[in-house]
């Protein structure tokens, strides 16, 4: 699998997801700077989490508009695995390559903390070692991750089986509407999620609940 | 020509920054106060004389970058 991380000014969690990409499946990413205009030839793109561009205007507004998303999109829309954790799930929607906003948390403070998530959606790309239901450990660290789309937009990713995965109930950490936690795209190519798969794959930190996600994509992608 | 914008929240979208600000003021003493919607001005300077090409822009900015039409609406004031 060959996969390529975008590291935008402020990003902070691009080294953690090339480590977690690097120690799970064996294969080291490139690493892209989001000056550049091309993407490498690769299966798989990551947008990592952090504060790019020091959340100026809206969380990841800026970095939807710069150089390298051209690419990134183009790539996107091509079928090349797109996953957006945190920071990347909202550069999505501004890009939107993914539907829906990432608000302001409904309790106005930064969540850092672990969260139950669970697995609405096994079949994709980057899911298909879950099983539907499987309940999951996962990092959350988020000012703005309050998932908002119409009840228009949200009917349809329920009935289209695009929401990959939900808080469990009562731990949704930022008001979510219908404690939506991870998307996919119509194409089921790009995953945006709020929690951390790459922080979730070291006994170290925790819970090795993220490493069946690269597990996934290795498996779809090889 | 100089352009003032103002993003908004869209009705019926929740604002818990201005709920949070009607709370401090409530706490205050300011009991008339309602409900409370926060939200930003941007200020622009154009180079731009005509003023329908102004306006034509400002609204192109704000679709493509200043709002989130998800989320937001916006207003333009060009002065």
């Amino acid at each position: 699998m060959k996969s390529a991380v975008i590291v935008f000014p402020a990003s902070n969690c691009d080294r953690d997801a090339h480590d977690a990409i690097l120690h799970v499946t064996g294969t080291k990413p490139h690493m892209v700077w989001h000056g550049d205009s091309e993407v490498p030839d690769v299966d798989l793109i990551v947008l990592p989490g952090g504060f790019s561009y020091g959340d100026y205007l809206r969380c990841g507004a800026m970095a939807a508009h710069s150089h390298i998303m051209g690419d990134v999109r183009r790539k996107a829309e091509q079928g090349v695995a797109v996953l957006g954790i945190c920071n990347g799930f909202q550069t999505l929607t501004e890009a939107h390559l993914l539907p829906g906003a990432l608000m302001r948390n409904a309790g106005l403070k930064f969540v850092c903390r672990e969260v139950e998530l669970v697995v609405d959606e096994s079949q994709s790309a980057f899911t298909r070692k879950y099983s539907r239901g499987e309940r999951l450990r996962f990092p959350v660290a988020h000012g703005e991750g309050n998932f908002f789309a119409s009840d228009d937009v949200l009917d349809r990713l329920e009935g289209e089986g695009r929401v990959a995965f939900r808080y469990g109930e009562g731990d949704n950490p930022n008001g979510s509407a219908r404690n939506i936690a991870g998307i996919l795209n119509e194409k089921r190519n790009v995953l945006g999620l709020m929690p951390h798969p790459e922080r979730a794959c070291d006994p170290l930190l925790g819970s090795v609940s993220g490493r069946a996600m690269f597990q996934s994509l290795l498996e779809s992608l090889s | 020509m100089k352009a003032r914008v103002f993003v908004t929240l869209k009705s019926g979208v929740l604002d818990p920054q201005g709920k949070a600000i009607g709370h401090a003021l409530d706490n205050l003493g300011f009991r008339a106060v309602g409900e409370v919607r926060q939200g930003k001005i941007i200020d622009i300077e154009l180079a731009e004389p005509n003023r329908e090409k102004a306006a034509a822009a400002v609204k192109s900015m704000c679709e493509k970058l200043l709002a989130n039409t998800v989320i937001e609406k916006y207003e333009i004031e060009l002065k």
